[in-house]
């Protein structure tokens, strides 16, 4: 048993090793410029894409299709890869990463401009499209998101009528009690962690910027302490602890099911789960399959207001981004450039579209209605924080800590919500002094 | 005596050694001969060296490194990766979980000794029973955890056959840390029993039979013939089960990653060491984990060998 995992962690180091001493990165800060004539660009490309399921159903052919009627001598091909970050960032020490690619979150921003090609200046891109700061060194853009979601949580509309709630819940504390009368009044599940399948959890970080309604919540992480008193992040997790505290969740979150949850979901044993808007349309679908009423799942903001206003930050998915090392670089933007504004393909999720000028989707309408205001977060420090969250071991976009604080409402964990967050808030100002000197 | 015992199991064949060397092998030049045996092996040696030795020689180089998996710069930061696991017990804090499955190791060996020396003997189904005891060991690992997933959900397979059998099922298996754990080295017997079972029951076939025969006569019961035939008899297979189960329960891993992730106290320092690596994109800090781990079951290991030397069996 040893042997073998030394094994398996060795021959892990050894492709990376390979790959390392390689050539990543030697041809630095080269464009992909949006091509002139769309009928001279051509060449084959291949896209790395997380998305299998739309290779595997043809759903990607028909985007490439359409791509050809505009491009028609570029032949798109595509590579589903199903652990998506693991593969691609193994990939990455060579230069055979596809030409057109999502960026794996594993990059370091400051390293952009190694891997991939600009795709034009920021102050340019940013009057047309969404999210361009999450992508942005030294005034370049080096990937676009096709498209955004906003959190919120996902919640059964008939079972919180059932249990007499019409209105959204505006603080903590009244969300609580609409979890308690559902607890009481009804047989489903109030509120249901995904606790297993770990990934949930980190979406709670996603509240950051709805509760003090700051366009600069992403800086404020980077300059200060997310868990002091009366934070964004301090105020999801606290309750978070108290759902879990409260009885208000599954009896045992330790073999919880995402998959067998989402039709759980559209039937009413579950009433609520904390994901975001990208999860409505999943939802709906396991209503249609469980013979339930897709009109059924409502989504709605976190509990919090400003100014009797709700707020909820935009977010953006993968970035698509043009391999550095891409041969056919105009044929990978031209792409990328359709993708993101002519593809449909943000529709077709019911996803926030990342061009600035579209209507917002269906799936939003309820967020448009009762004047839900959007923030594009401020993303410029948004590589500061990813390496203070590294460094500090906390994981405030991975699963663990927030495992623990569920551990820890339920008893399965000795020590004190204060404590545990003060803990936690040390551990990130320490490793933000230590990054900062 | 021995001698005689000796010859008489291994009777000298008549022709081969007393006639001529054949005239093939002396037409073959000289130096070859000492090269063959070489080339037999330099498949499995290439194979040894770039899937074993080469990627830990790569991984000691990275412990010496600050890289974080994909950045092509890493920078050389000498003993630090050392100085800092050392410097944070808490990293150390996951080897209690290894008791647990140490513990379960000796279950584990215990019930495999005493269902071979069962099946060593004649009992009917006997080779059905072999088969089922070693079936859990050829299925893959993550099979495992996902049919175990369900075997402990709220609800599931345990909790249906105890209320079958009269107890209150209905209990999260893995909600608190002991409770994890415990299931979670239960899991890891159930696995790993057919692997010790079959080392053991081959060591005990090994052991002549006239050997029973003799103790039988004498009038020995099977505990005697088990005191002082069989586990004198399978000492050294024994003794590196125990070796094995040690090292083991230092570096779990697949069972616990799959079914709990590390998460309500199941981490283990493995788990530890590859969130390090992926999670948190400290790989120079993560290999200098898995030297550590490595350097401690080597120590492990050799204070085995020290404590119980490996005596030639001598059982005639």
């Amino acid at each position: 048993m040893n042997r073998r995992t030394v094994l398996a962690l060795t021959v892990g180091a050894a492709l990376l090793a390979s790959g390392c001493t390689g050539t990543g990165g030697t041809s630095k800060g080269a464009d992909a410029e949006a091509p002139g004539d769309p009928a001279k660009v051509d060449g084959t490309i291949t896209v790395l894409t997380h998305r299998t399921d739309l290779v595997q159903d043809g759903t990607m052919k028909k985007y490439a299709a359409e791509f050809n009627k505009t491009y028609p001598k570029v032949k798109v091909e595509f590579e589903g890869l199903t652990d998506y970050e693991g593969e691609v960032k193994i990939r990455m020490n060579t230069e055979d990463y596809g030409d057109v690619l999502m960026i794996p979150a594993v990059i370091e921003k400051k390293d952009y401009p190694k891997f991939f090609a600009s795709l034009g200046s920021q102050a340019e891109r940013s009057e047309k499209y969404r999210f361009t700061d999450y992508t942005t060194v030294d005034a370049k853009v080096y990937g676009q998101s096709p498209l955004g979601a906003v959190p919120g949580f996902v919640y059964n509309k008939k079972v919180w009528q059932e249990a007499g709630i019409t209105d959204w819940p505006t603080t903590p504390d009244e969300f609580l009690d609409d979890l308690k009368a559902i607890k009481s009044k009804t047989d489903a599940i109030p509120y249901y962690t995904n606790f297993k399948d770990m990934w949930p959890l980190t979406q709670w970080t996603q509240v950051n910027g709805s509760v003090s309604c700051d366009e600069q919540a992403t800086t404020k992480l980077a300059e200060g302490d997310p868990w002091a008193e009366g934070a964004d992040l301090r105020t999801a997790d606290t309750l978070l602890y108290d759902i879990v505290r409260e009885g208000l969740v599954e009896k045992d979150p330790t073999t919880t099911n995402w998959e067998a949850s989402k039709p759980k979901l559209a039937k009413g044993e579950i009433a609520t789960m904390w994901l975001g808007s990208w999860a409505v349309i999943q939802m709906q679908g396991a209503a249609k399959q469980a013979g339930a009423d897709p009109a059924d799942i409502g989504f709605m903001p976190f509990p919090a207001q400003k100014n009797g206003t709700f707020c909820a930050a935009t977010l953006p998915d993968y970035n698509q981004a043009v391999n550095v090392n891409s041969d056919h670089k105009a044929a990978a933007r031209a792409w990328i450039d359709w993708f993101t504004d002519k593809s449909g393909y943000a529709d077709a999720n019911l996803a926030l579209s990342p061009l600035k000028d579209a209507p917002l989707p269906d799936v939003l309408k309820p967020y448009e209605e009762a004047g839900v205001k959007l923030l594009d977060i401020d993303d410029t420090k948004g590589a500061e924080v990813k390496s203070v969250d590294n460094q500090s071991e906390v994981g405030i976009y991975k699963p663990d800590y927030r495992q623990d604080l569920v551990d820890l409402a339920r008893g399965a964990r000795k020590g004190s919500l204060d404590d545990f967050l003060t803990g936690l808030g040390e551990k990130w100002t320490e490793a933000r002094k230590n990054l900062g000197s | 005596m021995t001698d005689t015992t000796r010859k008489a199991a291994r009777p000298v064949p008549p022709a081969a050694p007393a006639g001529p060397t054949p005239p093939s092998a002396a037409r073959r030049p000289r130096r070859w001969r000492g090269v063959t045996p070489w080339l037999f092996l330099i498949a499995p040696l290439v194979l040894l060296i770039a899937f074993t030795y080469a990627p830990i020689v790569n991984m000691v180089a990275y412990s010496f490194t600050d890289w974080d998996g994909v950045s092509p710069q890493l920078h050389w930061t000498g003993a630090g990766n050392y100085a800092e696991l050392f410097t944070r017990p808490e990293l150390f804090e996951v080897f209690f979980v290894s008791g647990y499955y140490l513990a379960a190791s000796v279950v584990q060996i215990a019930a495999a000794l005493y269902f071979a020396t069962v099946l060593s003997f004649n009992v009917r189904f006997r080779s059905f029973f072999k088969g089922v005891l070693f079936f859990p060991y050829l299925i893959n690992g993550v099979a495992i955890g996902f049919v175990f997933l369900y075997f402990f959900q709220d609800g599931g397979t345990l909790d249906a056959i105890l209320s079958l059998i009269g107890y209150d099922g209905d209990r999260a298996w893995l909600g608190t840390p002991t409770s994890a754990n415990v299931s979670l080295a239960g899991v890891s017997v159930w696995r790993y029993l057919g692997l010790n079972f079959v080392l053991f029951l081959g060591a005990i076939q090994s052991i002549p039979g006239e050997l029973y025969e003799a103790a039988e006569l004498d009038g020995a019961n099977r505990w005697q013939q088990f005191r002082h035939i069989i586990a004198p008899g399978i000492r050294p297979v024994l003794s590196l089960s125990v070796i094995l189960s040690v090292s083991g329960s230092l570096s779990v891993f697949e069972i616990p990653y799959i079914m709990t992730g590390g998460a309500t106290g199941t981490e283990t320092f493995v788990i530890q060491t590859v969130k390090l690596a992926f999670q948190f994109n400290k790989t120079g800090l993560a290999s200098a984990a898995a030297v550590v781990l490595l350097l401690i079951i080597l120590a492990v290991t050799w204070v085995q060998r020290r404590l119980v030397p490996d005596d030639k069996v001598d059982l005639v």
